[in-house]
């Protein structure tokens, strides 16, 4: 066994830190499906919501994304 | 985000992060800031690509357009309408330079997926200071066109008076936050879209003959890095518009 424990930490904080991904996965499905279970009950509505959709998608994104940001400040930045 | 990558073990050699080093082109010598590296190069060829669809294309102005004629009037609807249908009349001040955010990240979107060449929007350098120029131009804008009165986006006069001051430092921090996501979004995703083909790669380098397994994997992810260079790019934009309407628009809280 070689290397020293900070490195150790660095690789399992980032991979803890990835774990909040799948908080973005789930609420982008979520805005996801529900966009589509509207857009099924109402298609003419649809298409000018799809704007919100994206949004609503990036907004939720985001969340997931600073998440991803500290694995990769742990990988490579600390 | 220019770092070596990553040493995997057991003789694996995946190098997932080397594709996003910036490199001197002529030469070896110390990166200054008037170096002219491969990022300098993938930039200018996505300037000069939009200049020659937006500009060469549309020299003749023919009634009946050419294909190029087409996708530029294409572009050029799609943008306006978006800018026109959420940051308002008011917003198409700014049309031209939403247009030029989201020409130059598409281009550089999809620039970055032919194989080896540099995917410029994946460094959070580059989606950063087309993030903070956004937050610049939404914060300065703001205040020339409603003075103080452009503070008032804070405080949400809908809701209980109770509950306001502390919206107000939701809404605060909300907004100092958005050149972080708006940034990190851009550039985290093609990273992490570009990284993970080339971790498959590795694979298909190690696998032997089961290799067309990562391969087809591939050609899977491929398909989807197409689809997010596009949706990145118009979720930049849309973004770039909503926030210009708290700039220009009327309140919508």
């Amino acid at each position: 066994m070689e290397g020293d424990i900070a490195e150790m930490g660095k690789f399992i904080g980032a991979g803890l830190a990835a774990i909040g991904l799948g908080g973005a996965g789930i609420g982008v499905g979520n805005i996801a499906g529900n966009f589509l279970a509207g857009a099924l009950r109402n298609p003419s509505a649809a298409p000018s919501q799809t704007a919100n959709l994206f949004v609503g998608i990036a907004f939720a994104e985001a969340l997931g994304i600073f998440s991803f940001l500290i694995a990769l400040l742990l990988m490579f930045a600390v | 985000m220019a770092t070596t990558g990553t040493e995997a073990p057991s003789g694996l050699q995946i190098h997932p992060m080397d594709q996003f080093i910036v490199k001197p082109l002529f030469g070896d010598g110390p990166i200054e800031w008037y170096t002219p590296t491969n990022v300098t190069l993938w930039m200018a060829i996505a300037i000069l690509g939009v200049t020659a669809l937006l500009v060469l294309s549309t020299r003749r102005r023919a009634i009946v357009p050419s294909r190029g004629q087409s996708v530029a009037e294409l572009f050029y609807g799609f943008i306006h309408k978006m800018v026109e249908d959420i940051a308002g009349h008011e917003g198409l001040k700014f049309f031209p330079y939403v247009m030029t955010l989201f020409m130059f990240v598409f281009l550089s979107n999809f620039l970055g997926l032919i194989p080896m060449s540099f995917t410029t929007t994946s460094h959070i350098a580059v989606t950063a200071t087309l993030a903070i120029l956004v937050f610049l131009t939404v914060t300065i804008v703001g205040f020339v066109r409603k003075g103080p009165g452009f503070l008032s986006m804070f405080w949400v006069s809908s809701a209980p008076l109770l509950l306001r001051p502390v919206l107000a430092v939701i809404e605060v921090i909300s907004y100092f936050v958005r050149p972080l996501s708006h940034s990190v979004r851009l550039g985290g995703n093609l990273l992490a879209g570009h990284a993970v083909i080339k971790v498959f790669a590795g694979f298909a380098g190690a696998m032997g003959v089961a290799s067309f397994v990562p391969v087809l994997a591939i050609a899977a992810m491929y398909g989807l890095e197409v689809l997010v260079s596009a949706v990145q790019a118009y979720v930049f934009t849309i973004l770039t518009c909503v926030y210009l309407r708290d700039a220009v628009g009327e309140a919508h809280h």
